[in-house]
């Protein structure tokens, strides 16, 4: 008895019960989007604003409260956020195009150039990102667009290797050999006809990627090799909250939260696709 | 057998390759160490005479294959910026990385394992509801966070209870361990919900197969069917889960580390890097590559112990 209500459970909700994840994570998402783009075009404070009341609990005036140099942390996590968002969005972007690039050439082609490729991605993916994100530091230098370049780089092999799979199962589907039988040249059938099909697949692909995206830029931008001082970043921010967690405790919890909020909206929504289907 | 074999000969394969690449990289990025220990003003002569001294006039691949030499007999160079030598640098700091590594693992199979097998028990109940959700939230929290939460939240009892700044391995190792327990946790947390993510899933996948269902055909019940048939098969993709997480639990020491003041292999890079010491940079690079790539191997191996069929594969 008992084992048949675990397989109810396992099967049957999925199709009765509304996706919890799917509409939590799109909720969290949309509104931590709408608050990023609020922040581009208008802010409760100026970031970089100082002012003698340094140390405020949160208030009405400042939702978050001000930090060491009397600026409003609402704001500056608002910027922050943006900053981290773009940085993510655009890592993973480049990691996506290319990922896809290699992912449907080695997919489709095969060959000594798909073996090569794949032991160069398996032995990148072996390695934690951020230990080789910090030997790429060492040779491209710190900043926020050597930031994106490593870290889109490092997600590469990710996508690559999910498209490579994908193409690789849909090239012996009916529907490839009919458009190669319609007279489909190669880059065609690749672009124009399987491309569309497993798209689908790889969202849960891009919502992990970009999570993990901000988590090492909030990480390395902590670490102070990230995103360095003029550009607003939730890691750095985090970093000098730290040193006043005794007087100013809510500087540290906000921004923590900022992060946790963007990283859960994504890792619900990719949850929330993962059980749709 | 056959099996092992391969996966060793891969292993070597790939140690040298990580080897390679380490050394070609800082090969790269350094510079001419000779050019760069003269200063702009040396003649040409000058800098030949020093490169002959120095050795660097030999082809590359000789200069690689006696840098792996000496690097595996213990000699790493010596740092640019304390002229001391790396390994000394690095083995001073490495058991205090190696003890939180280790710590991190014995936290995450300690409390993942009896925590996923009791949801998996009680699939569909409030506790196990409550866990998933949790889960899902506690697997978004970066591990910076989690330390400054934890550092924060048991701020008071961190300073009853442990001590409130590092204390050596070598002065004190009860107060050490003491104080190494939160950054552990701050490590493990992420990871261990994961682990029991997986672990219930995994579960509930064998408590469907039709070995399950000739154990209750024997008269056992689904607690001794659970624990007796389903978590040997289950716990198999969760080791290797847990074996990965290891490797990967390096990232996580070099930033806890910092969170916490904690004067280790990551805190030791860091501080390499920013200061361009590259020889250091270079050392604990390929000490925590080889890590890696040494957990990843000993996971395939335990993956084909336990279960033959990856054999096939």
């Amino acid at each position: 008895m008992a084992q048949r209500s675990i397989r109810l459970l396992g099967t049957q909700r999925a199709l009765t019960k509304p996706n919890y994840f799917l509409h939590l994570g799109g909720g969290i998402t949309g509104f931590v989007v709408v608050m990023i783009l609020v922040g581009m075009v208008w802010l409760p404070y100026s970031p970089t604003a100082m002012s003698s009341a340094k140390f405020q609990a949160p208030s009405l005036a400042h939702l978050c409260g001000t930090d060491n140099l009397g600026r409003d942390i609402f704001s500056r996590i608002m910027e922050g956020a943006g900053s981290t968002f773009v940085i993510a969005a655009s890592v993973v972007l480049l990691g996506l195009v290319a990922g896809t690039l290699i992912g449907c050439l080695t997919g489709y082609f095969g060959g000594l150039a798909d073996l090569v490729l794949m032991r160069v991605c398996d032995a990148l993916t072996a390695f934690p990102s951020i230990l080789l994100a910090l030997v790429m530091v060492t040779i491209f230098g710190l900043g926020k667009y050597q930031i994106i370049l490593i870290l889109g780089i490092l997600f590469i092999p990710s996508f690559a290797r999910v498209v490579r799979g994908e193409v690789a199962r849909q090239k012996s589907q009916n529907y490839t050999a009919s458009a190669r039988l319609m007279g489909a040249g190669h880059f065609r059938i690749i672009f124009r006809h399987i491309l569309p099909n497993i798209l689908p697949v790889m969202l849960p692909t891009v919502s992990i990627g970009f999570n993990n995206a901000v988590l090492a830029e909030a990480s390395m931008s902590y670490l102070g090799v990230g995103v360095q001082p003029p550009h607003a970043s939730l890691g750095r921010m985090l970093a000098e909250a730290q040193g006043y967690l005794g007087n100013a405790p809510w500087y540290a919890m906000f921004t923590g939260l900022a992060i946790v909020l963007l990283i859960l909206g994504f890792s619900m929504l990719g949850e929330g696709l993962n059980q749709r289907d | 057998m056959k099996y092992f074999a391969k996966k060793l000969c891969t292993l070597i394969i790939t140690l040298f390759i990580v080897s390679l690449l380490a050394f070609l990289a800082f090969q790269v990025i350094s510079g001419d160490p000779a050019t760069s220990r003269l200063g702009t003003h040396a003649t040409p002569e000058q800098v030949e005479a020093l490169r002959k001294e120095m050795g660097l006039d030999r082809p590359v691949f000789v200069r690689y294959g006696e840098w792996l030499v000496n690097f595996l007999r213990g000699d790493m160079g010596e740092s640019y910026r304390y002229n001391m030598p790396v390994q000394d640098m690095i083995a001073e700091k490495l058991p205090t990385t190696a003890i939180l590594i280790l710590m991190a693992c014995g936290l995450m199979i300690a409390l993942a394992i009896p925590i996923g097998v009791f949801t998996a028990r009680h699939a569909g109940g409030m506790f196990d509801r409550i866990l998933t959700v949790t889960n899902q939230i506690v697997m978004a929290v970066p591990p910076v966070f989690v330390g400054i939460l934890l550092s924060f939240a048991f701020g008071s009892l961190i300073r009853a209870l442990t001590p409130v700044s590092f204390i050596s391995y070598g002065d004190n190792f009860p107060r050490f361990i003491l104080f190494m327990l939160f950054p552990a946790l701050s490590i493990a947390l992420a990871r261990i919900s994961m682990s029991v993510k997986l672990l219930r899933s995994s579960l509930l996948d064998e408590m469907e197969r039709p070995y399950i269902r000739t154990a209750y055909s024997r008269g056992h019940s689904r607690d001794t069917a659970l624990r007796r048939h389903a978590l040997r098969n289950a716990l198999i993709p969760v080791i290797v889960f847990m074996a990965v997480s290891a490797a990967e639990m390096v990232a996580g020491s070099i930033i806890i580390e910092q969170v916490f003041a904690i004067p280790g292999i990551g805190r030791l890079l860091l501080a390499s890097i920013s200061n361009r010491d590259y020889p250091v940079v270079q050392a604990i690079v390929l000490i925590l590559a080889f890590w890696v790539v040494v957990v990843n191997f000993i996971a395939d191996i335990l993956s084909q112990y336990m279960d033959p069929r990856v054999r096939l594969g």
